[in-house]
């Protein structure tokens, strides 16, 4: 019975990962050989579940409302009814923590997909085409790459002013740089392999080249530098936040949580202490990720 | 007369380097009859693979076509642009490599590969396609097509992959097939077969010209061969008249160099010394810093391609005389 209904879950997770792997190592392979290998990579994994199964079912872990002021219990320290405690606005500091999640979740992965995405197609036009667009491409990468990454972020946001969708766009700008360099190396490396040349003998095209014959061979990579985003632009969207630049109150993120706990860092610890943990927890499990995963994948391809 | 399905003229290649321009293919003329297969033989980097990427278009930058033509069934192909040719590639000349392990993209499987080349050339349905690479995989000789179509190419062994190479290539009938250095990878049982399915192909309608420095490829299945030697062709004959009676020194020096199952051969003799350095040929002809018979002659002045009987040509100033060898 359990076998059975482990098998209808490897199912559908190989469905959804054959799109984002390219179809070349089936999810629960992979994820096998990645439990042999590294455990921890695993225990990431199934955190990272729970953690974004926390922030969409959210309202129903808690009874409490995001943004619903108590001021007769204001600064609590964690109790049964609080379990982490109240802050400055009596608001209870788990359910700003599970829904802080939702956006510094968002903020991790839709950048990172984004950036990624931009990169990809940057990186493979530029090192595919050569000349002029690779110089093109490759300079504005060099000069995004030249500013230290957390200066260029608050100078984007401030020229574009708050809200999520410019945080979005904010971290996207910052790290496509990154993603263009890694794909751009390996297209060179790729375009010279004979299967394009095949490819080219029966008559493809070139942007069918790039989009089927060397974009596939670059997802192990673009799969690992997905999770080492991630962890990167939580870290930024906190810091933005906590700088003032980022999520406005009364929404929940948790670097914002950190900045406004920051002022009771004495009497009331906990503000400061829970959304610090969660970001260190999601931040270090991404990573392990990540690391777990260029393990795996990075023996260029499969062992067998 | 019979139809010539490629026929190439005075083609030369350059590759302008910071001491001077190169020609890896230089002032090559040969011709592909319909329904036969014709074979191009020589030592590594005499310019072999070079003229089969110049006659494809695919000579990698900065390597150029910088004189002659390319005559594809009686029409010029070099002149045509990048989008023609790219549209002839596949559908009327193909090309496999030696390469079976790396000519297939890792990560698709062979018969989306195969497909591919289909829905590129015909305007056709997914499931057509995927009936047609099935029919052409039973036509190489796939075992089990249908299981093999949805195979990765690691899944698969060298003589398959090669199978695969050269289903992809034939699978929208061109008329030609370019195969450079088909067999060099593979091991003696599988080279056979290979070679019988070339022959079968031919047979098919597919003119086939092969590139090899294997000379008992050439000789099982070439009517017709070109030697190549530092970019020129030195002779050409019908396969019987040269393995019978070889005339150029180079070619001497090829055929006895040639391992053999025989018994009572002691030493095996080879072509002293290496291809010259294609920036500093000698003035005279390329062969003579290796050539036994060479004569002042040979060292001031390049020698002509002459017939020396119907059907032969070779490029030596021996051959006037008699009694070599």
């Amino acid at each position: 019975m359990l076998r059975t209904k482990r098998k209808q879950a490897e199912q559908v997770s190989d469905l959804l990962l054959q799109s984002q792997l390219g179809e070349e190592e089936r999810f629960g392979d992979l994820m096998r050989r990645m439990a042999r290998e590294n455990k921890t990579a695993v225990i990431s994994f199934f955190l990272i579940i729970l953690m974004i199964l926390a922030a969409v079912f959210a309202p129903y872990l808690t009874p409490y409302k995001e943004n619903d002021m108590d001021l007769l219990h204001r600064l609590s320290p964690p109790s049964a009814e609080h379990l982490l405690g109240t802050d400055e606005g009596g608001r209870d500091v788990l359910t700003r923590l599970l829904y802080g999640a939702r956006v510094s979740l968002l903020i991790g992965v839709v950048p990172a997909l984004l950036s990624l995405i931009l990169g990809a197609v940057l990186g493979v036009a530029a090192g595919y085409k050569g000349g002029l667009t690779d110089a093109v491409i490759m300079r504005l990468a060099d000069v995004t790459l030249a500013f230290p990454s957390m200066l260029l972020a608050m100078v984007i946001m401030y020229a574009l002013g708050d809200g999520i969708l410019n945080v979005f766009l904010t971290l996207t700008l910052v790290n496509w740089a990154n993603v263009a360099r890694v794909v751009r190396s390996q297209t060179l490396k790729l375009k010279n392999c004979e299967f394009v040349e095949a490819a080219r003998i029966i008559g493809v095209s070139r942007d069918r080249i790039m989009r089927r014959h060397i974009l596939p061979n670059c997802l192990p990579t673009l799969l690992v530098m997905f999770t080492l985003n991630v962890p990167a632009s939580i870290l930024t969207e906190s810091s933005l936040s906590f700088l003032g630049l980022g999520i406005k109150p009364p929404n929940a993120s948790w670097g914002l949580m950190i900045n406004t706990g920051r002022q009771y860092l004495y009497n009331a610890p906990w503000l400061c202490f829970a959304p610090g943990a969660a970001i260190m927890l999601i931040v270090l499990a991404f990573n392990f990720l990540g690391n777990g995963l260029l393990d795996v994948l990075d023996p260029r391809l499969k062992k067998q | 007369m019979k139809e010539k399905t490629l026929e190439v003229c005075g083609l030369t290649v350059c590759i302008p380097t910071e001491k001077g321009v190169i020609r890896p293919v230089n002032d090559v003329s040969l011709e592909v009859p319909a329904g036969s297969i014709v074979g191009i033989v020589g030592e590594s980097g005499c310019g072999k693979s070079m003229t089969a990427r110049a006659v494809m278009g695919l000579l990698r930058s900065p390597a150029k076509v910088t004189g002659g033509s390319v005559f594809l069934c009686g029409r010029e192909i070099t002149s045509l642009p990048e989008k023609e040719r790219r549209n002839l590639r596949g559908a009327e000349i193909s090309m496999i490599f030696q390469e079976p392990m790396t000519s297939l993209n890792p990560v698709m499987k062979v018969g989306s590969q195969v497909a591919e080349a289909i829905r590129l050339h015909t305007a056709c349905s997914r499931e057509e396609a995927k009936a047609r690479t099935l029919e052409i995989f039973r036509e190489v000789e796939i075992p089990e097509p249908e299981s093999r179509f949805s195979c990765y190419p690691h899944q698969l062994s060298g003589g398959l992959r090669q199978r695969v190479m050269i289903a992809m290539a034939m699978v929208c009938k061109p008329k030609l097939l370019i195969a450079d250095e088909p067999t060099t990878a593979l091991d003696v049982t599988v080279e056979a077969q290979i070679l019988n399915l070339l022959e079968r192909l031919r047979d098919a309608g597919t003119s086939v010209l092969i590139i090899s420095h294997n000379l008992g490829v050439i000789a099982k299945v070439c009517d017709y061969v070109y030697v190549m030697y530092a970019g020129r062709i030195v002779e050409q004959a019908e396969t019987k008249a040269l393995f019978d009676r070889p005339e150029h020194p180079y070619t001497r020096g090829l055929f006895r160099s040639v391992t053999s199952l025989r018994e009572g051969c002691e030493t095996l003799e080879t072509i002293p010394g290496v291809v010259p350095n294609l920036l500093r040929l000698p003035a005279g002809c390329s062969f003579s810093l290796r050539c036994g018979q060479c004569t002042e002659n040979c060292r001031q002045n390049i020698p002509e391609l002459l017939e020396t009987e119907p059907g032969r040509k070779v490029r030596c100033f021996l051959m006037g005389k008699e009694g070599a060898e």
